[in-house]
C-alpha cells in the first residue's frame, strides 16, 4: 500500500550525507535498512501486488481451468452485490459507533485518571486490561458468560430494570458486537488522550489558575485545544484497526445472524475461504484498501505533526 | 515529547489538587470504572475453578469451593502443543524484529539514509494495511511453498507484521539519544557497528525491552492469520479456543480455564510494559 508521505517527522542528522557519494557508498549505507524492508516487502507487497491482480481475473479455486482477464467486471459484480453493501453499511456502523464512544468513554476516564486519588496505578491498570485480554478469549466470555440468555451475567444485573431473558446475540447482534469492542478499545483511547494530558504543561494550566479562570473554562479553552491532536490519532487509529477486525464477528457471530454482523473483512473472508471466489474477494480487497489509505494518509499526518511537536519541545 | 520540568507544580494545580471531597468524588468515580471493567476478566478467572455444575446458574455464582478440575482436563486435552506453538511463533519473530528492526531504525535515524522519510512512511502504511486484503495470496503462496500449517512461517508473518511498528517505536528511542555521545563515538573512530554494538545498544536497551513486550503482546493475540495459515500442527492458543467452542462451547468453567491460561501470559506482559503501551501503540508517536 503506498501512501503519499506528509511532511515528516524530524531526523537527526549526526552523519549528514555528503553530494558525491558513488553508488556502491549509497549501498552500503541502506545494509542495515535492507533486510528489515526486504522481508516486510515480500510479505506485504508481494501478496498485494497479486490481489490486484487475481482482481482482474475470473478465478475460482473450485474451478481449477478459471483465470481468464475480466477487466474491471470483478468490481462491477463486487459493487452491485447487496451483500457488499450491507457489508460497507454495517462496517460503518461498527466501526463509527466503536470508536466515538469508546473515545468519549476514555476521555472521562483519562481525565479521571490524570487527578491525584488513593490507588490511581492500580484503577489504570485494571483499565487498561481488557484491552489485553486476548480478542478471541475476550469473545468468548462475552459471547457466554455475559450474554448468554439465561446463565448470562447481562440479563442478571438488568433483571431488576425488568429485563429478563434477552438474546442478545440473536436479537441485538449488532449492539453485541459494538459493547465487546468499546470494553476492548475504551483502554487504548484513554491511554492516547491520559498522554496527552500529561504532555501539557503545568506553567500554563497554574497561569489560568493564576488568572481566575475556573476549571470548565481552563478545560475547555486550554486543554480540549492541546489535546486535539491525540483525540485525533486515537480516533484515526481506531478506525483504522476496527475497520479491519474480524475476531469478535468470528467467534460471536459469524457474521450472523443472516448477514447482520458481516462486515468487510468477514465478507471477503467468506468469498475467499468459504465460497473461492478469488476474483471477487480480491476486488472487495482492493476496494478495502482504497478506503484505509484514506483515512491512513490523515492518520499519518497527525502521527509526524506529534513527532514534530514532540523534537521541538 | 519529553516535557522539560522547570519547577515543581505547586500543590495547586489540577493534577496536584489538595485532598477534599472533590478528590473522594473523583476516587469514587475511578475505582467504579475500573471495577466494571476488570469485573469480565476476573469473571473469567472465577469461573475457570469452579465445576460445570457452578459456572451456568441462575443467579450467578460467587462462593464456592475452587477447584483445579478444569485446568487439569485442559492440560491433558493437548492444550501443550498450542501453546508451545504460540510462545515459539511470538518469541521468534519478537526477537527477529528487534534483531531487524535495530539497524533499519538506525539507518532511518542516526544515519539518515537518503529517502529515509519514503522508506519509514512505507513501514508504517503496510501495518494499516487490513490483513484480509492479503491473506489470500499469502495462503496460496504458503500453499505453493509447502509452509502451510508451518511455525517457521507463522513467526515470519508476524515478524513482518510487527516490524514497522518495532522500527518506527525502535527510532523513537534512538532520536532521544543525546547528540554528544554519538558524536564522541565518532570523534574516536569507532565503525558504525562498534557505534551499534558498544553505545546505542546498551544505552536503548530498556527501549528495545519495551518494544519486545509490544511486540510479543500482538503476536500472541494474533488471530487471523493463525486462522488462515495453519491447521493441526502449527495452530497457536487463539485456533485453540475457536475449535474448542465447537466442541465443548457448553462447557464454560473448562473455556473459562483455557481463555485464562491464553490471556494471563499477555497481561503481565502488559501490566511490565504499560509505561510503554501507549508509545507502542501509536507508533511511537505519543510518549
Amino acid at each position: 500500500m503506498a501512501v503519499e508521505a506528509p511532511p515528516a517527522p524530524p531526523a537527526r542528522q549526526v552523519r549528514p550525507h555528503r553530494t558525491g557519494l558513488t553508488a556502491g557508498d549509497r549501498w552500503r549505507r541502506r545494509t542495515p535498512l535492507m533486510p528489515a524492508l526486504v522481508l516486510v516487502v515480500a510479505l506485504t507487497q508481494i501478496p498485494l501486488l497479486l490481489t490486484l491482480y487475481y482482481s482482474t481475473r475470473s478465478r475460482n479455486l473450485l474451478r481449477p481451468e478459471s483465470g481468464e482477464f475480466v477487466g474491471l467486471a470483478n468490481y462491477g459484480k463486487v459493487l452491485g452485490d447487496p451483500l457488499f453493501r450491507n457489508a460497507v453499511f454495517n462496517t460503518v456502523v461498527l466501526t463509527a459507533s466503536v470508536v466515538l464512544l469508546s473515545m468519549a468513554l476514555g476521555i472521562v476516564l483519562a481525565t479521571l485518571v490524570d487527578k491525584r486519588f488513593l490507588g490511581r496505578g492500580i484503577v489504570r491498570t485494571l483499565l487498561i486490561t481488557p484491552f489485553l485480554v486476548m480478542p478471541t478469549a475476550a469473545a468468548l466470555l462475552w459471547k457466554t458468560s455475559i450474554y448468554d440468555p439465561v446463565y448470562g451475567l447481562l440479563n442478571w444485573v438488568l433483571s431488576p430494570f425488568g429485563v429478563d431473558n434477552v438474546e442478545w446475540v440473536s436479537q441485538y447482534p449488532m449492539i453485541s458486537i459494538i459493547m465487546v469492542l468499546i470494553w476492548q478499545w475504551t483502554p487504548f483511547m484513554m491511554l492516547i488522550v491520559l498522554a496527552g494530558l500529561q504532555s501539557q504543561s503545568p506553567e500554563i494550566l497554574e497561569a489560568a489558575k493564576m488568572d481566575g479562570a475556573s476549571e470548565l473554562a481552563t478545560f475547555g479553552y486550554i486543554t480540549l485545544p492541546h489535546l486535539r491532536q491525540f483525540i485525533e490519532l486515537g480516533i484515526l487509529l481506531g478506525t483504522i484497526f476496527i475497520v479491519h477486525m474480524i475476531d469478535p464477528i468470528f467467534m460471536i457471530t459469524q457474521g450472523g445472524p443472516g448477514q447482520a454482523t458481516t462486515n468487510l473483512p468477514y465478507f471477503i473472508y467468506q468469498q475467499a475461504f468459504r465460497a473461492f471466489d478469488v476474483g471477487e474477494a480480491a476486488a472487495a480487497g482492493v476496494i478495502v484498501v482504497i478506503g484505509t489509505i484514506v483515512i491512513a494518509t490523515f492518520a499519518l499526518r497527525v502521527i509526524s505533526n506529534l513527532f514534530r511537536e514532540g523534537a521541538s519541545r | 515529547m519529553t516535557r522539560v520540568i522547570t519547577a515543581e507544580p505547586s500543590p495547586t494545580t489540577t493534577r496536584g489538587r489538595p485532598r477534599g471531597p472533590r478528590n473522594i468524588g473523583v476516587a469514587f468515580a475511578a475505582w467504579a470504572a475500573a471495577v466494571l471493567f476488570f469485573f469480565p476478566v476476573f469473571w473469567m478467572f472465577l469461573t475457570g475453578f469452579k465445576l460445570e455444575s457452578q459456572a451456568s446458574t441462575d443467579p450467578p455464582t460467587f462462593f464456592f469451593a475452587p477447584t483445579l478440575d478444569q485446568y487439569q482436563a485442559i492440560l491433558s486435552r493437548d492444550f501443550t502443543p498450542y501453546l508451545l506453538n504460540s510462545l515459539s511463533a511470538s518469541l521468534v519473530s519478537t526477537l527477529l524484529v528487534v534483531v531487524l528492526g535495530t539497524p533499519a531504525a538506525y539507518a532511518l535515524s542516526i544515519a539518515s539514509i537518503p529517502r529515509w522519510r519514503d522508506s519509514l512512511f512505507f513501514f508504517i502504511s503496510t501495518r494499516m494495511m487490513p490483513p484480509v486484503a492479503i491473506i489470500l495470496p499469502l495462503y496460496i503462496i504458503t500453499n505453493n511453498l509447502g509452509l502451510l500449517d508451518n511455525v517457521t512461517m507463522l513467526a515470519v508473518v508476524y515478524t513482518a507484521m510487527n516490524l514497522p511498528i518495532g522500527v518506527w517505536v525502535i527510532r523513537s528511542f534512538l532520536l532521544e539519544l543525546p547528540y554528544e555521545v554519538l558524536e564522541a563515538a565518532r570523534v574516536d573512530g569507532a565503525s558504525p557497528l562498534r557505534e551499534m554494538r558498544s553505545v546505542i545498544v546498551p544505552m536503548i536497551a530498556p527501549g528495545l525491552a519495551a518494544t519486545a513486550l509490544i511486540c510479543f503482546i500482538f503476536a500472541w493475540n494474533e488471530f487471523f492469520f493463525a486462522v488462515s495459515l495453519t491447521a493441526t500442527q502449527a495452530a497457536t492458543v487463539p485456533v485453540f479456543l475457536v475449535g474448542f467452542i465447537t466442541s465443548e462451547g457448553l462447557f464454560w468453567a473448562r473455556l473459562s480455564a483455557a481463555s485464562t491460561m491464553a490471556a494471563v501470559p499477555v497481561i503481565l506482559a502488559g501490566w511490565i510494559a504499560q509505561k510503554w503501551l501507549v508509545r507502542g501503540l501509536s507508533f511511537g508517536a505519543v510518549k
